[in-house]
């Protein structure tokens, strides 16, 4: 007798257990999602604010920022200004990330 | 003069046909061709006479792939000025140049190779501030044809890059040999040389020395030197260039100066832009050829540009030159720049 209630207390504890702990997993997860989503953001923010030092640094040291231009040529005035401005290939890469912040 | 003209356009005409060409073939993503430079006109008045200059000055880029580059600048400029021997009126001369068309290869995180026809690295005016939409003023400064060989470009193989780089200092580099042309569209001297700069991001502080050896006629050894600051408490900007020549050697000092700390045009003000320069040169022996002012010169140069939307800039500039028989300069002009690529993209 004591053996079947015993069972059935087990029972009911993982049935409604289950769920509890589930949610308890679920959160985690979603914290974890959202801290790395949150770094990702940040991480870009850090390499734009990297990149722009870097336009400002190489790029308008002789010259002011163009006002806007199509994201298509973004590559070609980096490769421009890699040669015209000797740019490090690190410098390269971050300026055309910060022209291309998507 | 009509025969030039025609050879001149039919050469033009094949560079940028080439160019063209090029840009056909290639273009993906953030790579595709561009065309780039100013449009303006620009008035100089001199010792009482004024020159009319319309100007275009249009560069193509276009990538060949992750590693090559092309790219050329050509300017194009109709003079009218005053008909000299006691005629009245204007007369007019055209003319259209190469600046530089050159095929680049990206060989390395340190090295490019420039094949072609480049800019002559020596001081910084050259490669820098000549474009009409980048420089303070309408004129080339006074020591501009000491170590860039009379007509700032080479014709030949360079070899350039950063040399080092991090978050305290940038070294970089450039060594050039150039072949003689006499072309009409290509016109260079032979002749060696190269630059090294070293810039400090914290500081904003660029130092760079600069050597150039003429190889024909006459030989002569070129060296200069330059310090561009930008104090990050002022917003202004220090530039200066010092160049050293057999028969003469001279420097000019450039500041301009911005009503804000930002680089964006807010404000009215935020768009107006004080500029001063001072130059001086040293005649050490008579040389008639290498296009620099006969005898010790001193000028100072006045200016105000204003930045308005669109790309459009006003330059406006008065300069008292001291030598024999002192003058004013007056320069005006507007500046118009564009960017845009060769063609519509998905």
């Amino acid at each position: 007798m004591s053996a079947r209630w015993m069972f059935l207390a087990l029972g009911l504890v993982l049935i409604t257990g289950s769920p509890v702990l589930a949610q308890n997993e679920k959160p985690a997860a979603m914290a974890e999602m959202s801290d790395r989503k949150q770094n990702l953001a940040e991480l870009r923010k850090v390499e734009e604010n990297s990149g722009e030092q870097k336009f400002q640094q190489n790029c308008s040291r002789c010259h002011n920022a163009p006002e806007g231009f199509s994201s298509r040529i973004s590559g070609t005035i980096v490769q421009h200004m890699r040669v015209r401005a000797s740019l490090s290939e690190r410098d390269a890469r971050e300026i055309l990330r910060y022209l291309n912040p998507q | 003069m009509s025969l030039f003209r025609t050879r001149s356009t039919v050469s033009l005409s094949a560079v940028l046909a080439g160019a063209a060409l090029v840009c056909l073939q290639m273009g993906a993503a953030q790579d595709t061709p561009l065309i780039s430079g100013g449009v303006g006109f620009i008035t100089t008045t001199n010792g009482g006479n004024t020159t009319y200059l319309p100007v275009i000055s249009p560069l193509a880029a276009a990538p060949l792939g992750r590693h090559l580059l092309f790219e050329s600048r050509a300017t194009l400029v109709e003079s009218f000025f005053p008909a000299g021997d006691g005629e009245s009126g204007y007369d007019h001369s055209f003319f259209t140049g190469l600046s530089f068309a050159q095929l680049d290869y990206l060989a390395g995180k340190h090295a490019t190779a420039v094949v072609g026809e480049f800019l002559t690295p020596f001081g910084t005016y050259n490669e820098r501030l000549t474009p009409i939409w980048i420089s303070n003023f309408a004129s080339a400064p006074l020591i501009f044809n000491l170590g860039t060989m009379g007509t700032g470009s080479g014709l030949g193989g360079m070899l350039r890059g950063s040399a080092w780089s991090n978050a305290k200092v940038s070294v970089d580099y450039a060594a050039y040999f150039s072949a003689a042309s006499t072309n009409e569209q290509i016109q260079t001297q032979r002749s060696t040389g190269g630059k090294a700069d070293a810039y400090f991001p914290p500081q904003h502080l660029e130092l760079g020395t600069s050597y150039g050896r003429r190889l024909e006629g006459r030989h002569e050894n070129f060296v200069g030197a330059h310090v561009w600051w930008e104090p990050s408490e002022i917003p202004i900007k220090l530039r200066s260039e010092y160049a050293h020549g057999e028969h003469s050697q001279g420097y000019w000092v450039e500041t301009d100066f911005r009503f804000a700390r930002s680089a964006a045009y807010t404000t009215l003000l935020s768009r107006l832009e004080p500029v001063f320069r001072w130059q001086q040169i040293f005649r050490n022996s008579p040389d008639s050829s290498d296009g620099l002012p006969g005898a010790d010169t001193q000028r100072a140069d006045f200016g105000l540009d204003y930045h308005f939307p669109h790309e459009i800039r006003i330059n406006t500039s008065y300069s008292r030159q001291f030598s024999l028989g002192n003058r004013n300069v007056w320069e005006t002009g507007i500046v118009y720049r564009f960017l845009f690529p060769t063609w519509r993209g998905k």
